[in-house]
């Protein structure tokens, strides 16, 4: 089923909260920043009657007033802000679990499940825009589409207060004729790079040659390409996975010390179930797995290993950490405690490099397989589907699994 | 244009936690009752400047929109020019 998905973005959002706040500067320009009593400090954000005048985010209050002597400036009023913005996010709950964040004031939220409930996603982006606007007395600008980065480009396309759709059949006359630096991830260093190849638009660069692109840009070439085409079927994150996340790990201090290797595979495994669903859920792999040591004298260390490719599939993240204990303990003193993580994350959706050595149809069968196991998991119970392995100590495999299945434990602090 | 002005008001939390207020007391220090609320949502009051929960209540059988803030205040939408601190 084609995915509907919306990016919602409030306009000029402090300065937007601050009019609702200022009745009385009604149709004046003003900007949000600094301290206007002292006349220092720079612009957070201007609203559009300032921004007419030029007056841009990151300008000094004294450039501000230069180009707009009429202006009112106002000081931030953070607690304001993240309450509209937790207000939003309510409204958006409303009709997704899936939304995800990307800074305070936008949102790209996942509807294609309520789609048939709700209606369609351009009427679902009206309902949320009259909304905010009613609720919030805030605008919104709201792009439709079936990717996260046309939806972005339908929130930019016009504002304010506008609904723009980007559907897949509007891609070559709606999407393509736009300048390529609206695209994500293209800033101004890249679109000037670009344009010196001859790349103007959003269509150039879906229609260039991969290699020249990766030539310029290095990798980013190959994944700019992909937007252009709109490839991007990265998923909106649920609700609450929040900030970036540079690794996810999870670590133990087992019933009993870990004597030999036969048992730190079982507490391996059992942890790795529970990072590897971690990184499926959140939509990464990770490039490298570290395990933590610590033996019964609380001595303690930390080993890494890159893996050959990125990986979110429960056995492989296991047998690297098995492997890295192999290589790097010899228990002479039993381990008291073991932590496994994987780091080094990428957004899971994206292809990679195969080798002539791997053998993708095993690794998809792996894939399908951690899949069926969280299916089953999610509807029968943790316990409902285990590792033949567990059996070998069920001491040791039970104890995070049952920690696991109710909440995710607090991931293990390797930070030292 | 109205303008915003803050109120003291006595609320009644109810054990299923539903918030409702009883009565207030406007700036000239005459105490209101609440006879009924009619209306409870969410909304901005584009007039006072400002957004939160807003309830519709009738007093002496005119009706009123009482605001409440999450920082435990509440707010009303005055004709005149009397506004409370900020």
């Amino acid at each position: 089923m084609e995915r509907v998905i919306l990016h919602s973005d409030m306009n000029c959002y402090y300065a937007g909260v601050e009019h609702l706040y200022h009745p009385e500067l009604k149709g004046k320009p003003i900007a949000v920043g600094g301290d206007p009593q002292k006349r220092h400090g720079i612009v957070l954000t201007a609203d559009y009657m300032a921004k007419k005048y030029g007056v841009k985010t990151g300008m000094t209050l004294k450039e501000a007033y230069a180009l707009c002597p009429c202006i009112t400036f106002i000081s931030p009023h953070m607690d304001r802000y993240l309450r509209f913005s937790r207000m939003a996010r309510e409204i958006y709950g409303e009709y997704t679990d899936r939304q995800e964040p990307f800074g305070i004031d936008e949102c790209w939220l996942d509807v294609t499940e309520s789609a048939s409930v709700k209606g369609d996603g351009y009427k679902i982006a009206r309902e949320i825009s009259r909304r905010i606007k009613e609720e919030l007395g805030l605008t919104v600008s709201i792009g439709v589409s079936y990717n996260k980065i046309f939806a972005k480009l339908g929130s930019d396309y016009k504002k304010p207060d506008a609904i723009t759709s980007f559907y897949r059949w509007e891609r070559e006359s709606k999407a393509w004729p736009l300048a390529a630096s609206k695209l994500l991830y293209v800033g101004r260093r890249t679109a000037v790079k670009l344009h010196k190849i001859g790349i103007n638009t959003i269509g150039d660069i879906a229609n260039a040659r991969e290699d020249i692109l990766t030539d310029h840009l290095g990798k980013m070439g190959s994944v700019l390409k992909a937007f252009a085409l709109g490839y991007d079927d990265s998923p909106v994150k649920k609700e609450g996975a929040s900030a970036p996340v540079k690794s996810i790990g999870n670590g133990i201090t087992t019933v009993r010390d870990l004597e030999n290797i036969e048992d730190v595979k079982v507490v391996l495994y059992a942890l790795s179930e529970s990072v590897a669903k971690r990184l499926r859920e959140n939509g990464f792999s990770c490039k490298t797995v570290e395990i933590h040591f610590r033996d019964n004298g609380l001595m303690s260390f930390t080993r890494q290993r890159p893996l050959k490719h990125p990986s979110d599939i429960t056995a492989e993240i296991a047998e690297a950490g098995v492997g890295i204990v192999r290589d790097n303990y010899d228990f002479r003193k039993p381990l008291r405690s073991i932590g496994i993580r994987g780091c080094d994350l990428i957004e899971g959706s994206y292809w990679d490099q195969g080798d002539i050595f791997q053998d993708p149809k095993e690794r998809e069968k792996r894939m399908q397989m951690d899949r069926a196991v969280d299916n089953i998991r999610e509807r029968f119970g943790y316990y409902s589907i285990q590792r033949g392995l567990m059996l070998n100590d069920r001491g040791l495999s039970s104890i995070n699994a049952r920690e696991d299945h109710t909440v995710h434990p607090v991931a293990f602090d390797f930070s030292r | 244009m109205s303008y915003k002005v803050y109120v003291d008001v006595v609320a009644e939390f109810s054990k299923d936690g539903i918030l409702r207020p009883r009565s207030f007391t406007w700036i000239d220090g005459q105490k209101y009752e609440i006879q009924s609320i009619t209306d409870i949502r969410r909304a901005a009051s584009l007039k006072a400047g400002g957004a939160g929960m807003r309830y519709t209540c009738r007093i002496w059988g005119r009706e009123a929109h009482l605001y409440y803030e999450d920082d435990n205040r509440w707010f009303m939408e005055s004709r005149e020019d009397i506004r409370t601190e900020e």
